[in-house]
């Protein structure tokens, strides 16, 4: 016996369950988040008409989920980029920290070179930052077989502790220590006016660099996945460890590459904290945000495509902007997570419902004695 | 003095173990059906909030409400667990996915918090909580009394609950058919074993007890509701199943080492031993836990290990 439900793999998907299920879904997830407002007495249609309003149409709306959405650009590319090759590297969180500390370290040193190269330089400094952090649970991945979910996870608490000792803890380069106020209320180093990446403002609306560094990242990634060898081989070990042995694929070296280009990926969105936003190393801001587990919610609901990953970091951008702007009585902290959460249910499960068939089984089921398994194995 | 500090580290190490010992054994049994849960430390968040509200709003005497609140992070557990068994078994959603979800769901910026802020609990002292017990007037023993014979309730239920679960997994009809299930469910399945009312059982069992692991935070360890209070906890609940080689006893004696590698930072702290920074003992165990993971994977510990085959892999009859 496996239950009362029929599950089969559709043939072929029909074009309209494609875009369906999807709004179905996210229809569903708001239905579930309204049932659960009104539950604990908060009026559903006014809390989501003042979430529309705080995070597009209200003054400076927009700009702010601008702010919210580029740092889950990266990490969302992060996190959508290893999950391609079933490489669960969970360490974003983590590797945005080290990042924002490489790239502020590289804005202090470097602070008398011109802009733009400047700026090349915090984001290859924040990038290797977190390519190096990476490249600790990849190594252990590919060498001894250790569990990356679990390696790069325990990281991302390391690295925080790290940040906060370079702070609050020690006379760090990345520490103030000039002002007299700097060893009551320790902060780090403002980077000087040089280190700001500009953005392009029209009107009232500014669209950061990050952001605009995020949608090439993207579509450079979507070339590589799917137009070149290396690309090619992350899917046949996605799909099927054994076959990219056997067909001579250097399985070990692809985990640490692939690792590391996401590791690095989640490093440009510190480097992005830095540059674009903070111009500070500030380890609670970084930690409050969540923004690297946040990632995995937008590669999840963008089913690890880069592109889709843009679209998505927009809309949970913006939920986590009204999140904060409406923050109160009235909009607890909590709700976001919890939205998050209930979207990504009901879009998991919508996923399989427009690629598998599901229906009541049959009485009369043929007694199948063998059952099969499928899927890959978990790396012990 | 040096021996009061080693005591006082052990002390506190089965205090800061107990949760570990409590949702380290509900992943085991999870695991072992073959379900992979990554949403403990929801599951555990979503069980602190709970116990913490009751034990906040009900009246009635300690006793009663502080079972009401065991009670109801058993329940909160459980149903964070039944969303993930029904996601993961039923329609077959990725698990490691799924079990992300969960914790991001019931985590920290998440429903445990929203609970938290709804029923108004946050930052309260509580009103209720596990004390010591002189377990048959030992207590006044040198070492062994305040190590062993003065815990509270949730550490003795503990320490049954590791006896229970080894004589369940190795010396009862079900734990033989757990086991079956968790290594190679189709041959379970034509022994007539439903694979998925194992797997929806011990998903629940699992999610309750990271519930209860919740509880000891709120209820025994230190009675207050803050967001996201067992950091981190539940992750290394997880990898301590993987490093204990699925083995209750052997997760026990991990569950405490790590107590002590989070028992460390505070005992020194409070005693003003300053060698190292406050910060470096904070991450301790969670640099432990990378190392514990990588030395269990080494070719010498991979002879021994007793990985589940079918962890992380769905089940289905193949049929027409």
């Amino acid at each position: 016996m496996t239950g009362p439900l029929r599950i089969e793999r559709r043939l072929d998907t029909p074009k309209w369950l494609r875009l369906a299920v999807p709004l179905m879904s996210i229809l569903l997830a708001a239905i579930i988040v309204g049932i659960l407002l009104a539950a604990t007495g908060h009026n559903p249609i006014s809390t989501y008409h003042q979430m529309y309003s705080a995070s597009v149409t209200a003054d400076g709306a927009l700009t702010s989920t601008f702010v919210y959405a580029t740092p889950m650009l990266f990490t969302g590319l992060c996190a959508a980029f290893a999950f391609r090759m079933r490489t669960w590297n969970i360490g974003g969180e983590g590797q945005l920290y080290m990042g924002a500390v490489g790239a502020s370290a590289t804005g202090i040193m470097l602070g008398d070179w011109p802009r733009p190269l400047l700026i090349i330089a915090m984001v290859v400094g924040g990038a290797l930052a977190g390519m190096v952090w990476a490249c600790i649970p990849a190594l252990l991945r590919a060498y001894l077989r250790t569990n990356e979910i679990l390696t790069s996870l325990m990281l991302n608490y390391v690295a925080g502790f790290f940040m906060y000792y370079l702070i609050f803890d020690s006379s760090s380069y990345w520490r103030d220590l000039t002002t007299p106020g700097a060893t009551v209320f320790p902060t780090g180093k403002t980077l000087v006016a040089n280190a700001s990446w500009p953005g392009i403002t029209i009107g009232s609306f500014t669209l950061p660099m990050g952001f605009l560094l995020g949608i090439g990242l993207a579509v450079g990634l979507l070339v590589l996945i799917r137009s070149t060898r290396y690309g090619f081989e992350m899917r046949v070990m996605g799909d099927s460890p054994q076959a990219a042995n056997y067909s001579g694929i250097n399985t070990k070296r692809k985990i640490v590459s692939v690792m590391a280009i996401s590791g690095g990926i989640a490093g440009i969105a510190g480097s992005s904290q830095i540059g674009d936003f903070g111009h500070v190393l500030d380890p609670r801001g970084l930690q409050q945000a969540q923004y690297g587990y946040t990632g995995i919610v937008v590669a999840a609901l963008a089913l690890y495509n880069p592109l889709a990953v843009v679209l998505v970091s927009l809309l949970i951008g913006g939920l986590t902007n009204a999140g904060f702007a409406l923050e109160g009585p009235s909009f607890p902290t909590g709700l976001v997570g919890t939205m998050e959460g209930i979207i990504l249910f009901t879009v998991l499960g919508g996923e399989i419902l427009a690629r598998y068939r599901i229906g009541l089984r049959h009485r009369a089921t043929a007694p199948a004695g063998v059952g099969a398994t499928s899927g890959a194995g978990l790396p012990s | 003095m040096n021996s009061n500090i080693v005591l006082a580290v052990l002390v506190s190490a089965i205090a800061f173990g107990t949760p570990l010992v409590l949702a380290g054994l509900g992943e085991l049994l999870a695991e072992r059906s073959g379900v992979l849960n990554l949403g403990v430390e929801g599951m555990m968040l979503m069980g602190a909030v709970s116990a913490f509200c009751v034990s906040q709003k009900m009246h009635g005497s300690t006793a009663v409400v502080l079972l009401l609140a065991v009670l109801a992070a058993l329940v909160a557990g459980a149903a964070m667990a039944l969303i993930h068994a029904f996601l993961s078994i039923t329609i077959r959603v990725n698990q490691i996915v799924s079990g992300l979800a969960i914790t991001i769901f019931a985590g920290i910026i998440g429903l445990s918090s929203y609970l938290g802020q709804v029923w108004n609990i946050g930052g309260l002292a509580g009103r209720h909580q596990f004390n010591g017990i002189d377990l048959f007037g030992l207590q006044n023993l040198p070492i062994v009394g305040p190590l062993i014979f003065n815990q509270d309730a949730f550490v003795y239920a503990s320490w049954v609950l590791v006896l229970v679960v080894f004589y369940y997994l190795y010396r009862t009809r079900p734990g033989l058919y757990l086991r079956a299930v968790g290594e190679n469910p189709s041959a379970a399945d034509a022994m007539g074993i439903n694979v998925t009312a194992y797997r929806y059982a011990h998903t629940l069992v699992g999610g309750a007890l990271a519930g209860l692991g919740g509880a000891y935070f709120t209820l025994a360890l230190a009675p207050i509701w803050t967001d996201g209070l067992t950091a981190g906890v539940g992750w290394i609940a997880i990898a301590l199943v993987i490093f204990a080689f699925w083995r209750p006893d052997l997760l026990v004696l991990g569950a405490y080492l790590f107590g002590i590698f989070s028992a460390l930072g505070p005992t020194l702290q409070t005693r003003q031993i300053t060698v190292l920074p406050s910060e470096f003992y904070s991450a301790l165990p969670f640099l432990m836990t990378v190392i514990a993971l990588a030395a269990a994977s080494t070719s010498w510990a991979n002879r021994r290990v007793g990985t589940p085959t079918s962890l992380g892999i769905p089940y289905t009859r193949e049929e027409g």
